[in-house]
């Protein structure tokens, strides 16, 4: 990382921002091709299933507790709790697993 | 006019409380991931005051932490921000289209896939105020959770950020499991990129490129054939 922090920073917002806006302000019609369309459906699934695992099972202490985090965390995902649940149960599943392994 | 946009204001903060609290848990982690990447609190806060984005900003940190250059960087964060393209066009369709030029940009700066959840939730068209009701909790948790994460993350006891630790990853799951439950094409596209994804991180060769290029070409490859192979009927993007 030769350059300064906020040359990152600047050129990492500035790619954001206009990902988010451009389709926002310019299309005002429907995007029509189903190619593209299925393809930006799909991307973020498998943009935070790739960013989720394997990495999770190195985040804790323990692959016990991490495990048990990713298990908790898909059950109660699926269960159709909210994002704040499934954070918080996920985190006390850990806490509490790795009070009696460590 | 003015009532109708403090009713909307009104109700999207008491909508956007739970966001809040699981956007302080989520940046608070990524603050840690920040200090590893060799940022101070302050230009950690700047980041995600910027960018409010959870796996953008993540990716960002982790990429930069290994010593990557600006170009993948980049990279990497037009691909994990790329569903915000779409979101930013589903968006688009929920605005009345008289909507003026300045709210449409303010609500691209703050699209998120939680604030895009609620907002195209409503009934017919969005009042922008109920989005900035959301926002005003949800941005300054936001900001503050990455601030503290990066100055306290390693004054905390281990067992504690160990906990913290998975709530990026849970909120990840939040996002991607229930969908899922609906829809199969989903639920096994999803189970093939975690395993491919972990065969990429221990198979011969493969093993060897970056975790930034390996988000990246998987995103790719996979998005790109499930498009092709299972291409979705019209709507389904709404629902997500």
């Amino acid at each position: 990382m030769n350059l300064n922090v906020y040359v990152y920073i600047a050129a990492m917002a500035l790619v954001t921002y206009l990902i988010r806006v451009l389709p926002l302000t310019l299309i005002r019609k429907e995007i029509k091709n189903t190619t593209i369309r299925s393809f930006l459906y799909y991307v973020p699934y498998v943009t935070l299933a790739v960013m989720t695992f394997p990495a999770i099972l190195d985040a804790t202490g323990s692959i016990y507790s991490a495990w048990a985090a990713l298990i908790i965390g898909i059950l109660l995902a699926w269960r159709g709790k909210s994002l704040f649940q499934v954070a918080l149960f996920s985190c006390i599943i850990v806490f509490v697993l790795e009070l009696f392994i460590c | 006019m003015n009532e109708s946009r403090m009713t909307w204001y009104k109700k999207g903060l008491k909508d956007g409380i739970p966001i809040a609290l699981g956007y302080f848990a989520v940046s608070f982690t990524l603050g840690i991931a920040a200090k590893n990447a060799g940022f101070s609190a302050f230009q950690s806060m700047v980041t995600s005051m910027l960018i409010n984005a959870s796996a953008g900003e993540f990716a960002g940190f982790t990429l930069m932490a290994a010593g990557a250059g600006l170009l993948e960087v980049v990279l990497m964060e037009a691909i994990a921000n790329a569903r915000y393209l779409l979101m930013s066009c589903a968006l688009s369709q929920k605005l009345s289209p008289d909507t003026p030029l300045h709210h449409r940009l303010l609500l691209g700066f703050y699209l998120t896939d939680e604030f895009f959840g609620l907002s195209v939730s409503v009934p017919k068209t969005l009042n922008p105020f109920y989005t900035y009701g959301m926002i005003s909790l949800g941005a300054p948790a936001w900001a503050f959770g990455t601030y503290f994460g990066c100055l306290m993350g390693n004054v905390l006891p281990v067992n504690i950020v160990n906990a913290l630790s998975v709530s990026l990853y849970a909120m990840f799951l939040a996002i991607i499991v229930p969908p899922a439950r609906k829809n199969k094409t989903l639920l096994v596209l999803i189970i093939i990129s975690m395993l491919a994804s972990y065969l990429f991180g221990i198979l011969p060769i493969v093993s060897e490129i970056s975790s930034g290029v390996r988000i990246i070409l998987l995103t790719i490859l996979l998005s790109g054939a499930a498009a092709i192979l299972f291409p979705i009927k019209e709507d389904v993007t709404n629902e997500s």
